[in-house]
């Protein structure tokens, strides 16, 4: 059930770089030839290695007079068959919500990059966000290095499916630099885009349409918006059977496994890791995928644990998934909670290794009933 | 309309058609897959896009054409021109048509919106293409009301236009004024060509049809940002009588979005000069014939 990431097929050059320019650097290694947003922390500055980086190799970087022209612009190079992105703040994306909605229906591979602050945009990732049946696959990358894996599998996943991919990072992902190597990476073949407007068939009685309505050109197959609904749903399904990427560590005999996602994740895997080394039976579960969700690895970490916990910086969203892998095996409680820095863009004191360990400590005695530490407040204002 | 009565009979006769005459709505253009439409009596937008499609056969541009289709009645053309369509939200397409234009720079590419798509919902989206110079032509087809909702009031309503939600009539006070969009483009650096059409009758057609070839030339030649728009009749949404469509709109829209070239060689004209030409060529037309008129009676 857990895909891996296939490695690099060249040799990389490893090189320090901050999140953003590995991830506009692999977007580009994957072929993306257009990029456009809108600034906002922290997202700006992948807006801005896209645009020092895009027409060096033929490809356009529009600065979007608004997130709604950004993804607008998106949906058009997609529909001409061009890897093609966008991004923004959790905030950004919200302006997007109704693009990414019917994107979805129009069956268009867009990759979408959410530098979010903080963990708050989990609904907003995994629930579609907008109107109708949708989910859209989320990849959520630990670190820079993971971020730049991610992002090239975000472009093949979107293609093989044709549909849009979201890697969810944050502040940290964005700004903090990495060694990191970047090499197109074979994910294997990918179907002809034979539904891509090209212009050429115009007049031939043959003209094509790139339209969430499921309804095309008269005389052509269409399915009708019912069973292209239906269609849609039953894709998703699929996706969610074969899709499912997560890490566990030390749940074989775990009494307290902690779930974490993204770059906290990061944190709580050393924190488990040194707990280990001290003789706790505790475990993780790293969800790489947020949609689909692991629910079966959950479920069998949770089999014979006492407690499991989630560990957001955020009141608590992605609990709600792990309840329901849980399924009522054990309690199921939040340790993590809202920590921002002074501007509410970036990383607050919670994301602290001692603070998280204490945290966790506090469950595994305690259990869910536990009365956790109070949350570190952020002293600078 | 004249109800002057010739002496010597009618220079035509219109009592009925000809024995070999055809409606020109038997006339399929050869962009269309078929003459079956979903519009009602009456509706002006068959004939705007019978136009543009005989512009775009006629330019011979037909198999690298790319239409952005909007959201509103129109949208059912979409599966019925036979050329590559995006269909894109209520308001986005001039930025969808951006997206496929700069993958695509060699192809012609074009939106189809109406007023409620682009004046309304997606305004900032023309403006902002435009002023980019986007090489995109973008098409709207103005009735001056929300005709799929059923009748209610656009930013580009007149005053004094009821509609579903002005029962009254535009009230300027309460209503606010309408906009004049080709106006506002035609002031911006990027748009090269800005012309306001009409389908009232056949000489409107015809010089629509010219404007729509101006701007699809002006796209090809890479000048900038082009725009037609096109007043179209919509007497289901006017709550008026059918026949009554194509003069309704003439003495109320047509006064207000008055028909001509706003933006042509660099030569912006506002539609008030517009205004104040056809009062003059009326004034000067009546003053001609009044001196007729006076040199038959001495």
């Amino acid at each position: 059930m857990t895909a891996t990431v296939p490695q690099p097929t060249t040799a990389p050059t490893r090189r320090l770089m901050e999140g953003s320019e590995a991830i506009a650097t692999a977007a580009i290694a994957a072929g993306c030839r257009f990029f456009t947003g809108y600034p906002m922390t922290p997202f700006t500055e992948v807006l801005e290695h896209f645009a020092r980086l895009l027409p060096d190799v033929g490809g356009v970087c529009i600065n979007a007079e608004s997130e709604l022209e950004a993804v607008g612009m998106a949906w058009g190079a997609l529909a001409t068959g061009a890897r093609a992105a966008t991004g923004s703040t959790g905030q950004g994306l919200s302006l997007m919500q109704e693009s990414f909605s019917e994107i979805t229906l129009a069956e268009l591979p867009l990759v979408i990059f959410n530098m979010a602050r903080g963990q708050a945009d989990y609904f907003q990732a995994t629930r579609g966000g907008g109107h109708g049946d949708y989910r859209h696959v989320v990849l959520a990358p630990m670190d820079i290095t993971e971020a730049a894996e991610l992002t090239q599998l975000a472009f093949h996943l979107g293609d093989k499916w044709r549909h849009p991919v979201l890697i969810y990072g944050d502040y940290l992902t964005a700004h903090i630099q990495e060694a990191v190597s970047v090499s197109p990476i074979d994910f294997g073949e990918l179907p002809p885009k034979e539904w891509a407007v090209d212009g050429a068939l115009g007049g031939s009685g043959r003209s094509r349409s790139v339209s969430p309505l499921g309804f095309g050109k008269v005389g052509q197959p269409a399915p009708g918006i019912e069973r292209h609904l239906r269609d849609i749903d039953a894709k998703q399904r699929r996706i969610a059977a074969q899709e499912v990427r997560v890490e566990t560590g030390f749940v074989d005999d775990a009494e307290t496994v902690v779930v974490a996602f993204g770059t906290p994740a990061k944190f709580v895997r050393y924190v488990v890791s040194r707990l280990r080394a001290d003789g706790e039976k505790i475990g993780y579960v790293r969800p790489i995928t947020l949609w689909p969700f692991p629910y079966e690895s959950v479920a069998e970490a949770a089999a014979g644990a006492r407690t499991v916990a989630t560990f957001e910086l955020c009141a608590g969203q992605m609990v709600d998934d792990v309840r329901l892998g849980v399924l009522g095996r054990a309690p199921v409680v939040t340790i993590g909670g809202i920590s921002t820095d002074g501007s509410g863009f970036g990383v607050g004191p919670l994301l602290d290794a001692e603070i998280i360990r204490d945290r966790i400590l506090a469950v595994h005695r305690g259990g869910a009933e536990a009365e956790l530490p109070p949350l570190p407040v952020n002293e600078r204002g | 309309m004249s109800t002057t009565v010739n002496p010597l009979g009618p220079v035509l006769d219109t009592s009925a058609a000809p024995a070999d005459a055809r409606k020109v709505g038997e006339l399929k253009p050869d962009l269309l897959l078929t003459q079956q439409h979903h519009m009602c009596p009456g509706c002006g937008e068959p004939l705007a896009v019978r136009v543009f499609l005989e512009a775009i056969q006629e330019l011979g541009v037909a198999q690298k054409t790319i239409a952005v289709a909007g959201i509103g009645c129109y949208t059912s053309f979409s599966g019925t021109i036979d050329v590559d369509l995006v269909q894109a939200l209520h308001g986005r397409a001039p930025s969808v048509a951006t997206g496929v234009k700069r993958m695509l720079p060699d192809t012609v590419v074009f939106t189809l919106q109406g007023d409620g798509d682009m004046v309304n919902e997606g305004l900032q989206e023309v403006l902002h293409t435009a002023a980019r110079g986007e090489k995109v032509t973008c098409i709207l087809l103005n009735n001056g009301v929300f005709g799929e909702t059923g009748g209610h009031m656009t930013a580009t309503s007149v005053l004094g236009q009821r509609t579903k939600n002005t029962l009254d009539g535009r009230d300027a006070e309460y209503h606010g004024y309408p906009i004049l969009i080709g106006d506002l483009i035609a002031q911006l650096q990027g748009a090269a060509y800005v012309a306001r059409g009409s389908v009232h009758n056949a000489g409107a057609i015809a010089r629509t049809k010219k404007m729509f070839r101006r701007a699809f030339e002006a796209q090809l030649a890479g000048e900038g940002f082009t725009f037609v728009e096109v007043l179209t009749m919509c007497p289901t949404g006017w709550f008026i009588p059918t026949a009554e469509g194509p003069d309704y709109m003439h003495e109320t829209l047509g006064e207000v979005h008055i028909m001509g070239e706003l933006k042509a060689a660099g030569v912006v004209r506002s539609t008030e000069e517009l205004h104040d030409e056809n009062v003059r060529r009326a004034e000067e037309a009546a003053a001609a014939k009044a001196r007729d008129l006076a040199a038959k009676h001495q």
